[in-house]
């Protein structure tokens, strides 16, 4: 089916997020490691216009920002279907991706950066959107019914990376007592054959938090 | 059975406006329904409880929220004059540059005309900087979509009625500076389906003046 290569780092969840698609697929790929703070000019050259990760090239074509990566991969290679085929289902399935990017992520960083008397209404923030991922779940092994499908992946994050950003960031958001549902998702997960070959290895991931604290935290130091 | 589509808007909305173009484009018979932001109706709250927010299409009762993600919904029921194209890398492309429009677009246009001094500067700077990009990817083509009307036009072309809020309230000119857009802007409203669905922007700058004037904006 062609050359596939993809442009990411181990510690970014929406570069996982391809990685996890593609193994889910059986598409054979090559991981080119990327170092964003010195970016490769391939990079420059297969992202333009914002020089992130992950982009996919297929066949020397890149395809960049993470929900429509997927989408190219489950329009290319049809095996285990990520999404839907009813145009309704899909659009549901969009929908809770746009959230959980938006709503889910942000609220998330949020309660990681924040400090003092802040954090504690910050968490609270956090456990909103979280909650309604909780009702999602209800009835189903995965977000995509017996198989995982794309919000699974998309979500992928909460099984690891927010397990290290609550221990580095100071927090508890995703609790077994509070949301049972989501938990146990996240441990049936994280389990997956395809999924545990992409999960990064612990002490990465809390290197890589703890510099992302210092980063934001002074970022919002630095706001007028 | 017949279909019963429902739209709930803002006339003002660049997002309602997306779904106005794709609907007129395929030819779908909806009812309109104007929703009073101040005073949100019971099935405006029933449709979309997580953001209350419009547009949201409504297709033999089951809703459908997020305009891009409602415009998907709309060219995969109704299949003539496909907004999309079929294949899948030119898919892709388009959906990036939707996304695009999504960050960039709103958000540096609404920061034009929202805020003062050095962030209006850059603003405005930004935003400049935005429509040369789309520019460059709409090359030789009339349209993002080819010959015609597609995913990205639709997505875009809306902004086009907030123009000269963007330019009074921000005190520049996007023309002279981006005349291939403007001449791209031209041929989509020479389209039924976009200048029917498109307010004009007198009434968006009357609408703008009147909110700013009672939220005691100067």
């Amino acid at each position: 089916m062609g050359e596939v290569k993809l442009l990411g780092t181990t510690q970014s969840f929406p570069c996982a997020r391809i990685q996890w698609a593609l193994k889910l697929k059986g598409v054979e790929y090559e991981f080119i490691e990327e170092d964003l703070g010195n970016k490769s000019s391939l990079l420059r050259k297969y992202n333009p216009v914002h020089k992130k990760v992950p982009v996919l090239v297929h066949h020397d074509k890149p395809i960049a920002e993470s929900l429509v990566i997927l989408e190219y991969i489950d329009e290319t290679w049809k095996d285990n279907p990520l999404l839907p085929q009813d145009p309704y289902d899909k659009a549901v399935a969009r929908f809770w991706a746009k959230f959980a990017d938006e709503k889910v992520l942000i609220a998330v960083w949020g309660a990681f950066t924040a400090e003092g008397e802040e954090k504690e209404k910050a968490i609270k923030s956090a456990l909103e959107p979280l909650a309604y991922l909780e009702q999602q779940i209800e009835g189903k092994k995965f977000f995509g019914g017996e198989k995982i499908g794309y919000f699974d992946l998309v979500v992928g994050w909460l099984s690891q990376w927010l397990n290290v950003m609550e221990e580095v960031g100071g927090m508890k958001l995703l609790e077994a007592e509070r949301f049972p549902l989501l938990h146990e998702w996240g441990q049936n997960f994280i389990q997956a054959p395809a999924i545990r070959e992409c999960i990064p290895p612990r002490e990465k991931l809390v290197e890589y938090f703890h510099f992302s604290l210092t980063y934001g935290r002074s970022l919002a130091a630095n706001k007028p | 059975m017949a279909d019963e589509v429902v739209l709930l808007d803002f006339w003002p909305s660049p997002f309602g406006m997306r779904l106005r173009i794709a609907l007129a484009e395929k030819g779908v018979k909806y009812e309109y329904k104007d929703e009073d932001l101040r005073n949100k109706s019971p099935l405006l709250l029933q449709s979309n409880p997580v953001h209350k927010k419009i547009p949201v299409l409504i297709h033999n009762g089951k809703p459908v929220c997020e305009s891009v993600i409602a415009l998907q919904y709309i060219d995969e029921v109704w299949t003539n004059k496909p907004l999309l194209p079929s294949d899948p890398y030119l898919r892709s492309q388009a959906r990036f540059w939707a996304d695009f429009v999504d960050k960039k677009i709103y958000d540096i246009g609404r920061k034009t005309w929202t805020t003062k001094g050095d962030e209006q500067e850059a603003a405005k700077k930004e935003f400049i900087d935005c429509i040369k990009l789309l520019e460059v990817e709409l090359g030789d083509k009339p349209f993002f979509g080819g010959e015609t009307l597609g995913f990205v036009d639709v997505t875009l072309v809306p902004f086009y009625s907030w123009f000269s809020v963007y330019e009074k309230y921000g005190n520049f000119s996007i023309a002279p500076e981006c005349p291939k857009f403007m001449a791209w802007v031209k041929r989509c409203m020479e389209k039924e389906s976009v200048s029917k669905s498109l307010p004009d922007q007198d009434k968006v700058c009357g609408f703008v003046a009147e909110m700013r004037k009672k939220l005691g904006v100067e």
